[in-house]
């Protein structure tokens, strides 16, 4: 491990990975990731890997919308010698009351705007698309054919992979376990295999931020929230788009081998780190899911799980510097920061070498929890 | 065992493919299982969990008893979604 470095950046998830190959894009001499596991081990390696822009706050819906834009060129962009299978088979949502309803039309607006191309569909138009579906209680449905999947492993591989080439050391199995703060500046890093000198550490442990903030006695309001979800044997194809209904807080989506993926957001977990699975959500999750695809009854489970979000206050990443501590930056997806890995490591690499960044993410900025510029996201699950 | 010898059937995995991720850097159970999706499919590694072992014994020296296994998760045989809702299922 260098002794030096001139950015440390902590965890080797998504946005740890596309954070240290945006930063040597633009000419970064020494970086460092240290990660506590192996590359992919944390909530990237658990998630759905969903891409959508079909968000209702418009600093979600502009940086997926540029996310995706990276995603369509990905292989190419980071000279994978993979396929990261991005796919693009649309994203439908679906509500059951008139008040979900009205958030979907107010979304709408947004997309609009922002020349998102997201329409709005007829129950026909549903039972049309995927035929499987019970419609009886739907009451608003819209769908993005730009929206879709990729494989979580290979985005990941493919920043890591590229960020290595270009000079990038990764330290996996090194936990960082403190830090050395000389007025209020950060000076250093420790891990549990030795320290490493740094003027600027960008956090981006996912769930596990608020640990490290911990130990630069800095306060974060980004809570652990464990998520479960399931995968089934393969099917024949039957459902193209992800089926996201907003009734049942469920997410459903069938896979490149024919799998689905389902899970669910449970309104009543408590927030910490488990990764244990309940049997209460497999119940739970079952009964939702028969009645929105009956057939569904049939499919056999393979394999339950958990991972977590970091759940920020308003539902929104949290991105830039800490104003207490000098040197040190957030890059937080905050519960969908797979999906905006493209965008938040640019953000995060122009913010860190004083570039213009191509959003304005002072907006995510920590500052707005304590200002009270809360925007809350309407449209998770 | 020759190189081409299926090693994951669920996933159509061959052990030439699985020590090329080996020679790649990947070195544990969970890691390939991640970027190979060896073990991920509907029989979740009831056989090739212990051919990977190997692998990865032979290629770390290490005996196989050291080499951590991928977390053992529910359900343990696969069961349907009307099973565990309690509805009936279609014959
Ligand atoms: C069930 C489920 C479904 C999801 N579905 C989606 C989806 O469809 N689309 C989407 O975009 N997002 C989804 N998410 C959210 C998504 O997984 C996360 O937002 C995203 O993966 C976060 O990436 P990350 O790189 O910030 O964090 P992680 O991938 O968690 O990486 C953080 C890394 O930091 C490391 N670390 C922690 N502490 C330390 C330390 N002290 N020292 C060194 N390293 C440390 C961890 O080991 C970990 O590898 C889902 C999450 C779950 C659990």
């Amino acid at each position: 491990m260098r002794k030096t470095a001139d950015v440390v950046i902590i965890g080797g998830g998504s946005l740890g990975c596309s954070t240290a190959y945006n930063l040597a894009r633009f000419g970064v001499d020494k970086i460092v990731v240290l990660e506590k596991g192996y590359i992919c081990g944390g909530s990237t390696g658990r998630c759905a890997a969903g891409i959508r822009q079909q968000w209702g706050t418009e600093m979600n819906c502009l940086i997926s919308r540029y996310s995706i834009k990276h995603f369509e060129v990905m292989n190419e962009e980071l000279a994978y010698d993979g396929d990261v299978e991005f796919i693009q088979n649309g994203y439908m949502m679906v509500t059951y009351s008139d008040a979900e309803a009205a958030m979907l039309k107010n979304n709408l607006i947004l997309h609009k705007k922002l020349g998102i191309p997201v329409q709005f569909l007829s129950i026909e138009d549903v039972k049309e698309i995927v035929p499987a579906i019970n419609t009886e209680r739907i009451v608003a449905s819209t769908i993005c054919m730009e929206d879709g999947q990729a494989n979580p492993f290979k985005v990941t591989d493919a920043y890591f992979r590229a960020a290595e080439r270009m000079g990038v050391e990764f330290n996996t199995y090194t936990e960082v376990t403190g830090f050395q703060v000389q007025g209020g500046r950060i000076e250093k890093v420790i891990t549990n295999q030795g320290e490493i000198s740094a003027p600027v550490v960008i956090n981006a442990t996912g769930p596990y931020a608020k640990f490290i903030s911990q130990m630069l006695g800095h306060e974060l309001p980004v809570e652990p929230e464990r998520h479960q979800i399931v995968v089934t044997e393969p099917l024949e194809p039957f459902l193209k788009p992800m089926l996201v209904n907003f009734h049942h807080k469920t997410y459903c989506q069938q896979v490149v081998n024919g799998s689905m993926l389902i899970g669910f957001g449970d309104a009543d977990e408590p927030k910490g780190i488990n990764y244990n699975c309940s049997w209460q959500f497999l119940k739970n999750l079952s009964e939702k899911i028969i009645e929105q695809i009956p057939i569904m009854k049939n499919v056999n489970i393979i394999r339950q799980w958990a991972g977590h979000y970091g759940i920020s206050p308003d539902g929104q990443p949290v991105l830039g510097p800490v104003p207490e501590v000098e040197g040190y930056f957030l890059a937080l997806g905050c519960g969908k920061g797979f999906m905006l890995s493209p965008m938040i490591g640019e953000l995060i690499a122009q913010c860190v070498t004083g570039r213009e960044t191509t959003l304005p993410i002072d907006i995510l900025s920590i500052d707005r929890f304590k200002k009270g510029e809360l925007i809350v996201e309407p449209a998770v699950v | 065992m020759s190189e081409k010898t299926i090693i994951c059937r669920c996933e159509d995995l061959s052990v030439e493919e699985i020590r090329d991720w080996i020679d790649k850097g990947y070195r544990s159970f969970d890691e390939i299982k991640r970027i190979s999706r060896i073990g991920m499919g509907a029989c979740q590694g009831r056989t090739c969990r212990r051919h990977l072992v190997m692998e990865l014994a032979r290629a770390s020296g290490k005996d196989p008893s050291e080499i951590d296994l991928a977390t053992f998760r529910p359900p343990t045989k696969p069961i349907n979604f009307g099973a565990i809702a309690g509805v009936d299922q279609d014959a």
